[in-house]
């Protein structure tokens, strides 16, 4: 167990370090980073202070030290349009992200949950049309569009929601929703062949020999064992949603930290776009992490296969 | 060898080539639908009532033909810079079709040749590229995308390679796989008996039995890379705005949704949505059909 932890964490650092050097790499390959880091406008000798001030005229190894050694100190740059650092920046964004993606995951959950069971006990029923043609619209309607559909319903022709901003309950439904909904197909494709991989196997068939009544074996035996993978899955997608969300919350202006990316993108604010990424990313990183050993503890086939 | 006779048993079987459209589960519609798109891409010019990009300020705002205050000479209204609506649909779809095959071909040349030599060699190679894989698919793809188009600008050409360098890495783990189980198969050990190179194993022998699953994931891919084109374009860092791209549209006609222009955002939303299913409904027959190992995906 204990190597297992060290090597999934050795594997986790590269990942680290990997997306680091190509974020830096692609920075410094398709132009003068320079160009990026002032604000636009500025003049020649401004990009030469930069060039100087950030180390661009060292060598590449130096400058990647630089860079590294900035983002273990948690520094990731200066906000040109707020004027404040980039990680508080985001931080004080992350809660209403955070927010956003728990009522999209639950919506998602209590969607896709039912419905899996569902399609997976009664399989080529109506219920697995209805399921299958959910999964398809699901994984097939781009969410912006999703989201700007329930505007024009909800918001435009009822007047029933808000289109826009926070602070409400009532401004939750329709960027969560939005949100949630490619999710939902995917978790209940995933419910579905879990159900169906749990319900072939041995001890479903003995319980159903024992004569237990169909609830029992679904309610009680099935869906326990069928819902680690999903609930597995759910975890890693929780921080995919806040990654994800940058089209739902720039369609419904919400104040995340994927409507801080657009604003980034926006107003040319480079330091932000890039700690964006990498924060996204080192978030994913992590929480794989976690998964990974979370699960190697429950499962010991897995320590021992890898 | 045994695949060999097999596959010329399957052969014989089969009546003709292209009976395949006459079989039950074909999906008619859908591939109806993208021929559809197809065409009106390759004809557009033609097609197109209006200029896509030039429009009159008397004519903004003009609602399609069936509301009142629309008539027959903008069959779908007119957006706010009075441009025609059923033209820039028209040339959006060029948009969409050029940039989402090149994407998509571009991934999968990349994917795919990295796929075989890393599952192929083995050894260091291996390590080193499925990696790099690891490390990429960690990264959030919506994101990465748009870090990288912030660097370098849009235009079409630099969606097509910010694509390509996002999605390459599906390609390479599935081709992986596929290759690590050829690799012990008979054909290719005779193969490597009979003398011949790594490169020439790769090429003949390996690359034409990894195809296949090329090609069913680049047509399951279609549907996610234009939605990630049309994303992009949304939030401005895709195509840039003169180019009637569906992505554009959409972005462009969010400011008119709350005052009711409603036929601004669903019309290039339907079309979006209608390629996708299309390319997802053929991508799941193709899956079923090419490649029973990947049934399960």
């Amino acid at each position: 167990m204990k190597q297992f932890i060290i090597r999934r964490l050795g594997y986790s650092v590269l990942s680290l370090l990997l997306l680091s050097l190509t974020i830096f790499f692609f920075v410094r390959v398709t132009g003068d980073p320079a160009t990026l880091l002032v604000e636009p406008g500025a003049s020649e000798a401004d990009i030469a202070a930069i060039h100087h001030q950030f180390g661009l005229d060292r060598p590449l190894v130096v400058q990647y030290a630089l860079f590294m050694v900035n983002l273990l100190r948690g520094d990731l740059g200066q906000s040109f349009y707020y004027q404040m650092p980039v990680s508080e920046l985001y931080l004080s964004r992350l809660p209403n992200s955070l927010l956003l993606a728990t009522v999209a995951m639950s919506f998602s959950l209590l969607v896709g949950l039912p419905v899996g069971v569902l399609t997976a006990v009664r399989t080529g029923g109506f219920w697995d049309s209805a399921g299958k043609l959910f999964t398809l619209l699901g994984l097939s309607l781009p969410s912006f569009f999703v989201g700007l559909l329930m505007i024009l319903f909800f918001s435009v022709f009822l007047g029933w929601l808000p289109s826009s901003g926070s602070g409400t309950v009532w401004h939750l439904f329709m960027p969560a929703f939005a949100l949630g909904w490619y999710f939902a197909a995917a978790h209940m494709r995933l419910m579905r062949s879990a159900m169906l991989d749990v319900l072939g196997s041995e001890y479903v068939k003995l319980a159903r020999l024992k004569g237990l009544p169909q609830i029992m074996i679904i309610g009680k035996h099935a869906l326990k064992n069928a819902l680690t993978p999903v609930i597995t899955l759910a975890g890693i997608n929780l921080v995919q949603m806040i990654n994800v969300a940058v089209i739902v919350e720039t369609v419904f202006a919400w104040p995340g930290v994927g409507r801080l990316l657009y604003e980034g993108v926006s107003f040319r604010d480079f330091p932000v776009v890039q700690g964006v990424v990498i924060l996204g990313g080192s978030m994913i990183v992590i929480v794989n992490l976690i998964v990974d050993i979370f699960y190697a503890v429950l499962d010991p086939r897995i320590r021992l296969e890898a | 060898m045994s695949t060999t006779t097999e596959s010329r048993l399957l052969a014989a079987t089969l009546p003709s080539r292209f009976s395949f459209v006459r079989s039950r589960d074909f999906p008619l519609v859908p591939v109806a639908i993208l021929g559809v798109i197809v065409f009106v891409a390759v004809f557009a010019d033609l097609l197109a009532p209006h200029d896509p990009q030039v429009g009159s300020l008397a004519a903004r705002f003009r609602p399609p033909f069936w509301q009142t205050g629309g008539g027959a000479s903008y069959l779908l209204g007119t957006d706010q810079l009075g441009r025609d609506v059923l033209s820039r649909l028209i040339f959006g779809a060029r948009v969409s079709l050029v940039v989402g095959f090149t994407a998509v071909i571009f991934a999968g040349v990349v994917g795919t040749t990295l796929g075989i030599v890393s599952g192929y060699l083995g050894g260091w190679v291996d390590q080193v590229i499925m990696r790099v894989v690891d490390a990429w698919l960690a990264l959030p793809a919506l994101s990465f995308a748009i870090f990288l188009a912030a660097i370098v600008g849009p235009s079409e050409m630099n969606i097509v390679i910010i694509l390509g360098l996002v999605f390459w890495t599906r390609y390479a783990r599935i081709v992986r796989g596929e290759v690590l189980s050829l690799k012990e198969r008979d054909f290719v050990r005779l193969a490597v008996v009979a003398g011949c190179s790594k490169w020439t194993i790769m090429r003949r022998h390996i690359l034409p039995n990894v195809v296949n699953s090329a090609i069913v994931l680049a047509s399951l891919m279609l549907g996610v890379v234009i939605i990630a084109e049309a994303s992009l374009s949304f939030l401005g860092v895709g195509v840039p705005p003169p180019k009637p791209a569906w992505g554009v549209m959409l972005s462009d006609g969010k400011q008119g949704l709350m005052v009711g222009y409603w036929w601004l955002t669903v019309f290039p939303g339907c079309c979006i949505m209608l390629m996708v299913l299309s390319a997802n409904l053929l991508g799941d027959w193709l899956r079923v059909k090419l490649d029973p190992q990947l049934r399960q995906l």
